[in-house]
């Protein structure tokens, strides 16, 4: 699922501060004429895969974004407008209707039609086909019976064709954030030419993806180099204002940063941790931030015996100085967080955690010493995402705060982690972090908290938690869903299973040769509004 | 010479299996859960673990599983396929793309190892105790002092941002030019190296009888010089940048990173920290043959430059 590294790579530690000669690059982007023949250029990592249904990092969703429309997208609440789709309704939240916008083709000409999608939809969810967002499509009826080694069945009966721009999706029970679901990307559709047979995708499909969307493959993915695509200009929707994007694939984000002071790229969506201190003069008004949905927490063993007591646990979050930490380590990168769920999504409330997310050292040490907290906490995290500063010094206000012995100990990579927290092994307070999918309470609150929860790593379980969340699914309206949701995260408030730390940013930089460089919820930059300064 | 280089190519098939052999059971060892490794911090899906846990025979574990899978591996190698990486990409695939660019790198560093290094050695090895020789034992002791994670960075902050002398990154497809700094910059440590070989083997041959006898006989000083010294000498260098070429092939993970470049090291450096096996094992292979192949070309240079040698 969705918890990613904030920095791909943390790169390796520079000796040497470049900040020795900050010298502001001067040119900067902002007014004049845009030029639309020009291409632009973007930083990616090397993306994994390039299918819909299995790309769940970043890099690959950054490029599926230009080759695909989504049948939703969000507005400046987040709530969720059609793009590819005409219409999404439900009477019951159960069984959806999905109208398609007529005009749109695939990059090969084929019409987009509602079999594209249920076609699609299927191969993602048939287990033996190994997609990595498979569990997107567990929420619709019959999912069940395509899983397993040997699935009773290759399609979900809950997707139906009633004619060519439209189909039906009857979920197993009924989900009231399902439309805002559908613009992630799991959700595009398939051309015909994407399948060998029925069910079988081509093994070629992913070196040159077909999508419906605003651009088309320029050649194939030329892997460890870069992905080229230009403009489809038979696109129905917004067309972009830039004749190609070329992603450009850095293995470290140091090197991608020295090009972009050079202007030999053009936007750079994560600054390296780094090169954090000196961005903003080395370039001027090119250096930008933006929400995101990123969450940073320290997540605690509650099955562990030191840990148990949530007094224990709030006395820990009090003796934490957020703001300190956000400063002088992200040097305001990221914001600190005291809710459980990210400030960009409706229904978010600020400080919701209360008393246990302000800094009170004295009450946290009585609070501490009445509760028998343990007098030697360990911090683990991993040792290859650039965690060591802040955990330390937050290990360090533990300790004199608290009075307690407070070490951090780093776990060589972040799957080393998770499995020595599977096996319940004695590994302390852990940090984890969140990227939503999609922007509702309810992708933070489910798989986090809830006792079956996918990320649920701390055996964290409380029955009237679990069945709030559930009635917030259920409920009949937003307004209602929104008022369970935050029922729900009262309770965490109280009971205190994660540490709320950070709230992450789009901390971004773009070169002089581009304007309008915007960034969404999740990191992507958009690419129908970027332009090239002329 | 000829029974002489067969005997090696047999020793080379040896050592080829031998290597991959280790290696091979070093990852398997030092393997976690590759499927969690590949996919970061993301959980895996029940249904993508079981799919390939399967595929790359994942749940065959223990000395029998590691024997299995081994003899699986040199099966496909032998009939030239080098497998799929954990990414599911062809790692012949991955090679060939990476191998080209890897190597005009390492030629650029040996080319500035041999053509600076080299030429300084010889005229601070004439010129003992000058100014010359001084400041380039100073400057080589410098640059060997530097490491490349820090001379890297540097270069290309003054050279490629800061005075736009140079691109600051060189990419996938890139120029001469582009590669000419990583290059320098991966090649500063051999260079310095070959300079301190170069010059005080020079020093040392100048006080050789045959010099002697040579100067004595009226001989021009560069005639001595080029012919006699500089054949003599060159021996230990050449055994050094033999065996260098293979280190900078392999050895570029740090300048490769630095300057994006997509090759061999940093290819390397990815399998080893996604606990990519397959990946692994199949560039080491191929950096071994590469070894192999650099020695027994040192081995026949010898040969060459000095006639005394003889090898039957």
């Amino acid at each position: 699922m969705r918890v990613r590294r904030l920095a791909a790579w943390t790169a390796l530690p520079l000796a040497v501060t470049l900040g020795l000669a900050a010298c502001g690059s001067g040119g900067d982007g902002g007014s004049g004429s845009s030029d639309p023949n020009a291409a632009v250029s973007i930083q990616i990592g090397e993306p994994q895969h390039l299918v819909p249904t299995n790309t769940t990092e970043t890099s690959g969703s950054q490029v599926l974004a230009g080759l695909f429309s989504p049948l939703v997208d969000y507005d400046a609440q987040n709530k969720p407008y059609e793009v590819a789709a005409e219409s999404v309704t439900s009477s019951d939240n159960k069984v959806w209707t999905i109208k398609l916008k007529d005009g749109f083709t695939f990059h090969n000409g084929e019409k987009v039609t509602a079999e594209d999608y249920v076609n699609a939809w299927n191969y993602g969810a048939y287990a033996p086909n190994g997609q990595g967002g498979s569990y997107f499509f567990e929420k619709i009826a019959g999912y069940a019976d395509l899983q397993g080694e040997k699935p009773k069945a290759q399609t979900m009966s809950g997707l139906k064709k009633v004619d060519d721009l439209t189909f039906t999706v009857t979920l197993s029970e009924p989900y009231i954030d399902f439309k805002t679901m559908l613009g992630y990307n799991a959700f595009y559709p398939l051309p015909d030419a994407a399948f060998s047979a029925p069910g079988v995708l081509k093994d070629s499909y992913e070196q040159a993806p077909i999508g419906q969307g605003p651009f088309k493959m320029k050649g194939t993915w030329q892997h460890d180099s870069k992905i080229d695509v230009e403009r489809y200009d038979a696109y129905p929707g917004e067309k972009p204002k830039v004749k190609g994007v070329e992603f450009r694939v850095y293995q470290q984000l140091s090197a991608a940063y020295a090009d972009v002071l050079g202007d030999n790229l053009d936007v750079l969506p994560t600054i390296p941790t780094e090169s954090l201190s000196n961005a903003p003069t080395d370039l001027g008004d090119r250096y930008q931030v933006s929400p995101m949905s990123s969450f940073q927490f320290l997540a605690f063993p509650t099955f562990d015996k030191d840990f148990s007591n949530p007094d224990v646990r709030k006395a820990i979050s009090m003796a934490i100085d957020r703001d300190e930490i956000t400063k002088s380590v992200f040097k305001g990168s990221q914001e600190p967080a005291r809710s459980f769920v990210s400030p960009v999504l409706p229904g978010y409330r600020e400080n919701t955690a209360g008393s246990a997310a302000e800094f009170n050292p004295t009450e946290a040490k009585k609070l501490y010493q009445a509760a028998g907290g343990p007098s030697k906490i360990v911090i683990s995290y991993n040792g290859d995402g650039g965690h060591k500063d802040w955990v330390d010094a937050t290990a360090n206000q533990l300790k004199a705060n608290l009075g307690v012995e407070v070490v951090g100990s780093a776990e060589p990579k972040f799957a080393d982690l998770l499995t020595k927290v599977e096996k319940k092994q004695p590994v302390g307070m852990f940090r984890l972090g969140w990227v939503m999918d999609y922007p509702s309470m309810e992708d933070y609150l489910g798989p986090l908290y809830s006792t079956n929860g996918s990320s649920n790593y701390y055996g964290y379980s409380n029955p009237e938690f679990d069945k709030l969340v559930k009635e917030g699914s259920a409920a009949k309206t937003q307004d209602e869903a929104i008022a369970k949701y935050q029922q729900a995260e009262d309770i965490l408030a109280k009971d205190m299973p994660v540490i709320p730390l950070r709230f992450g940013e789009n901390v971004y930089g773009h070169s002089s040769k581009v304007k309008n460089v915007e960034m969404d919820l999740f990191q992507r930059v958009n690419l129908v509004k970027i332009e090239a300064a002329s | 010479m000829f029974r002489y280089i067969v005997r090696r190519l047999l020793q080379m098939v040896l050592a080829f299996f031998g290597t991959t052999l280790i290696v091979y059971a070093l990852m398997f060892a030092g393997q976690g859960d590759p499927i969690q490794a590949l996919a970061g911090e993301r959980p895996v899906t029940e249904a993508q673990r079981a799919y390939l846990t399967e595929k790359y025979h994942l749940d065959a574990t223990g000395v029998g599983g590691f024997f299995y899978r081994y003899f699986d591996y040199v099966k496909s190698l032998l009939q030239g396929d080098l497998g799929q990486s954990l990414t599911g990409r062809q790692i012949g695939d991955i090679l060939q793309a990476a191998w080209p660019v890897t190597l005009k790198l390492a030629l650029i560093a040996l080319a500035v190892a041999i053509i600076v290094g080299v030429t300084a050695g010889v005229v601070a090895g004439i010129r003992r105790a000058s100014i010359f020789d001084n400041s380039t034992l100073v400057l080589t002791l410098l640059v060997l002092g530097i490491p490349t994670i820090v001379l890297a960075p540097l270069a290309q902050y003054f050279l490629g941002v800061k005075w736009q002398l140079f691109p600051p990154t060189a990419g996938s497809e890139p120029t001469f030019y582009a590669l000419l700094l990583p290059g320098i910059v991966l090649g500063s440590l051999s260079l310095a190296t070959a300079l301190r070989l170069t010059r005080t083997s020079v020093a040392e041959n100048l006080r050789a009888d045959y010099v002697r006898t040579a100067r004595s006989k009226g001989l021009v000083k560069r005639r001595i010089v080029t012919v006699h010294v500089l054949r003599n000498s060159l021996i230990p260098v050449i055994t050094f940048l033999g065996v260098e070429l293979g280190n900078l092939m392999s050895g570029a993970i740090i300048t490769e990173g630095v300057f994006n470049i997509p090759g061999v090291g940093f290819n390397l450096f990815r399998g080893i920290r996604t606990e990519d096996g397959p990946l692994v094992v199949g560039i080491v292979s191929v950096l071994v043959v590469v070894y192999l192949v650099s020695n027994l070309v040192v081995d026949v240079l010898y040969a060459v430059l000095d006639p005394r040698i003889r090898y039957e």
